[in-house]
């Protein structure tokens, strides 16, 4: 379904169906040199089970036009308009790495438009190492490539994503790839300068005052457990729920535990 | 070693696709005999249906033998998914069904394999996919054959019977500023002599019956997508692939490249396709592939370094009158085989002897160590003389049009002593050449 948002076409995936405004609203929002398709099993799976699904591509990202955002602050002010656009007065919002920052920021910026949130694979600070920042800028299929291998922790991912016969690993790489080609002008690492950059999550999270979710992968790279801890310390009425067997990649990595774990938070 | 690292082709030789199974420890991928999975409840099996949640449903749509072997060949060969199917014939229709149909044409190298040259020229006429067959070698046919309604470029990386090498890199950038994939057998050089989406190609596939599986104990073939071509650009700009940018009402009205922004040829493949046309690949066969598999590297290397002594041999026989193999400085292809094929020109390959029919017979006939048969790729030597098998109803003048001779054999050099293949193959010759 495509939106107008701030004078850009604006993505997002339904899950093949129309909004109902009788319906509850989840927003999905990728990481980092990422699009909607990663949320593929979840936000299929909860367009089919009584919600909308705004499953997001941000803009410079995917299907979604204009240039990418430079800060978490202009992506979450993005996501609002988004909201605007769509009609959507609230929304359980859900991120994944990147994403995660951008619904936190969201959620304090306007806390009345977020019934709950979920945070996938999540940490604050977000550093970018310095080596991976250089790779992004310099060398993006080097980028690609340490990512990939960070943030999967197999070679035999069962029952595989989106479905059997699936090369895990390929597919997010080829991912990775398609978004670079379809936005040459240095995604990944704006998206990680974003990341970086990004100064305001103790005091967001110490607006949060909605049920929150957060879902770790247990060998998770990327955003290591003890890296969610200032969130977690903070958000302290927050779940925690920790996937086995999983790193960064946790939807793809376990996509039914990651779907079970949404799907319980979001319904309660 | 520094920094990461994605796993060798030995290591996913090995692994990729594989852990112990889940529910016995068993570290060998045992061979699921069913034909269905319960489901765990109403809505578990609704969401499996509806690509909700991932999981086996119908061993014709997916199974977990299969799907070690899809997803270790998607693995080897740098894709996004696999899909195991009855035979390589299967995987060739499989591949181009997904995206033709009535109306729609393929551009199709003339040096294919006999029997992709009957699907594509008499089975797929006859279902409204016509097909223009080209030079592999004349880049301008490539380009001059491309009609609005083309779906495909389609052809070897070592075609039939000449071994013309690939020039992969040039036919995918023609079928690339056409918004068209480009779709190649790889059957003879295997993902480790060849990756061909390194190339530039975005389809590939296999007739597993031979190097993959190695023993000539099973017939199945793997179509592998390697995640490269945007179908959703090559739609917007041409209007070709609603297949996969359009709701398909056959599935639920889902738009399979909004699914999947990478793997939207093989979710509708596996959908549609196996769902529905049913060449599935028998559990057994998944298995039997999956143990060739296993030594893949090893035996390429030995089938290689087999073949390079043979042809040596036979380049300085007398009784020889020609070898075509593209590691020849003689071959058309020998500076590109260079380029692409640093690790071997494969096993299979052609040579004339001298003399007539009867001298061909009289040498397959002398053979003890190669067998006589219709087949390549196995780990033992193998021989066929086309002009007595293949095309033994077609006159002498006219065998030069297919290009082989009355006195042409195919061999298919396997992993035996060489010194052994060497020697019997002296004895061919030498009976070949009694009745001369």
């Amino acid at each position: 379904m495509l939106f107008n948002v701030n004078q850009h076409e604006a993505y997002c995936y339904t899950g093949g169906k129309l909004l109902k405004p009788e319906l509850p609203t989840v927003v999905f929002i990728h990481g980092a040199q990422n699009d909607h398709s990663v949320w593929g099993l979840q936000s299929r799976y909860f367009a089919h089970h009584g919600y909308n699904v705004l499953a997001v591509d941000l803009p410079g990202h995917g299907r979604s036009k204009g240039p990418a955002l430079t800060s978490i602050e202009d992506m979450a002010h993005w996501l609002l308009a988004l909201l605007d656009a769509a009609q959507i007065q609230q929304a359980t919002l859900v991120g994944h790495s990147m994403g995660s920052l951008v619904a936190l920021e969201t959620c304090a910026n306007a806390p009345q438009r977020v019934s709950k949130l979920c945070l996938i694979g999540t940490a604050y600070p977000m550093k970018v190492s310095d080596t991976l920042l250089n790779a992004a800028r310099d060398e993006e299929q080097t980028a690609i490539d340490m990512v990939n291998i960070w943030s999967h922790t197999s070679m035999a991912h069962k029952p595989s994503f989106p479905g059997p016969g699936f090369s895990v690993l390929g597919g997010s790489q080829r991912l990775m790839q398609r978004l670079s080609k379809i936005n040459p002008d240095k995604l990944f690492y704006t998206d990680f300068f974003a990341c970086n950059a990004y100064a305001n999550g103790e005091a967001a999270a110490h607006t949060v005052q909605c049920p929150t979710l957060f879902v770790i992968g247990k060998k998770d790279m990327m955003t290591p457990p003890k890296a969610t801890t200032t969130l977690t310390n903070i958000i302290t009425r927050g779940k925690i729920t920790l996937i086995e067997n999983c790193g960064h990649s946790l939807m793809s990595e376990q996509s039914d535990a990651v779907l079970n774990t949404l799907f319980q938070f979001v319904k309660a | 070693m520094s920094g990461p690292h994605y796993p060798g082709f030995d290591t996913l030789s090995l692994h990729a696709g594989a852990a112990p199974d889940p529910a016995t420890g068993a570290r060998a991928t045992p061979i699921y005999l069913t034909s269905s999975y319960v489901f765990k409840d109403s809505d578990h099996a609704a969401s499996l249906f509806n690509m909700e949640r991932a999981g086996h449903v119908y061993s014709r749509i997916s199974n977990p033998t299969n799907a070690v072997l899809e997803e270790r060949i998607a693995a080897l060969e740098g894709g996004v998914a696999g899909i195991a199917v009855a035979s390589g014939q299967a995987a060739l229709h499989l591949g181009l069904a997904t995206i033709a149909g009535a109306g729609s044409h393929i551009v199709a190298s003339r040096a294919l394999y006999g029997g992709s040259q009957n699907l594509l020229a008499y089975t797929m006429k006859r279902f409204g996919i016509e097909t223009t067959f080209i030079d592999p070698r004349d880049m301008d046919a490539w380009r001059s054959a491309i009609r609005p309604n083309t779906k495909a470029l389609f052809a070897e990386t070592l075609g039939n019977p000449g071994l013309d090498v690939l020039n992969i890199p040039e036919i995918a950038a023609i079928a690339h500023e056409n918004f068209l994939p480009l779709l190649v057998d790889s059957t003879f050089t295997t993902p480790y002599l060849l990756r061909p989406f390194d190339l530039g190609a975005d389809l590939v596939f296999h007739s597993a019956t031979k190097f993959l599986c190695g023993h000539g104990t099973a017939i199945g073939g793997l179509l592998v997508d390697g995640g490269t071509f945007d179908w959703q650009e090559a739609y917007d700009k041409t209007g070709r692939f609603s297949e996969l940018c359009e709701p398909y009402e056959g599935f639920h009205g889902m738009v399979f490249s909004e699914e999947s922004t990478v793997a939207a040829f093989s979710l509708r493949a596996r959908r549609e396709g196996l769902r529905d046309f049913g060449a599935c690949m028998s559990p057994h066969n998944a298995f039997a592939i999956l143990q060739g598999i296993e030594t893949l590297g090893l035996r390429m290397d030995r089938h290689v370094a087999n073949t390079r002594k043979v042809v040596e041999f036979l380049v300085s026989h007398p009784a020889v009158a020609s070898v075509s193999y593209p590691e020849l400085p003689t071959h058309p292809d020998y500076e590109l085989a260079k380029m692409l094929l640093p690790k071997g020109c494969g096993a299979v390959f052609s040579f004339n002897i001298k003399g007539d029919r009867a001298a061909g017979q009289r040498f397959v006939e002398s053979l003890n160590l190669f067998s006589h048969l219709a087949n390549v790729g196995d780990a033992k030597s193998l021989v066929i003389h086309p002009a007595s098998t293949t095309h033994f109803r077609v006159p002498a003048q006219q065998l030069s049009a297919s290009g082989i001779t009355e006195g042409t054999m195919r061999l298919s050099v396997g992993l035996e002593n060489v010194d052994d293949l060497i020697e019997d193959l002296s004895r061919g010759l030498k009976a070949a050449q009694k009745g001369a």
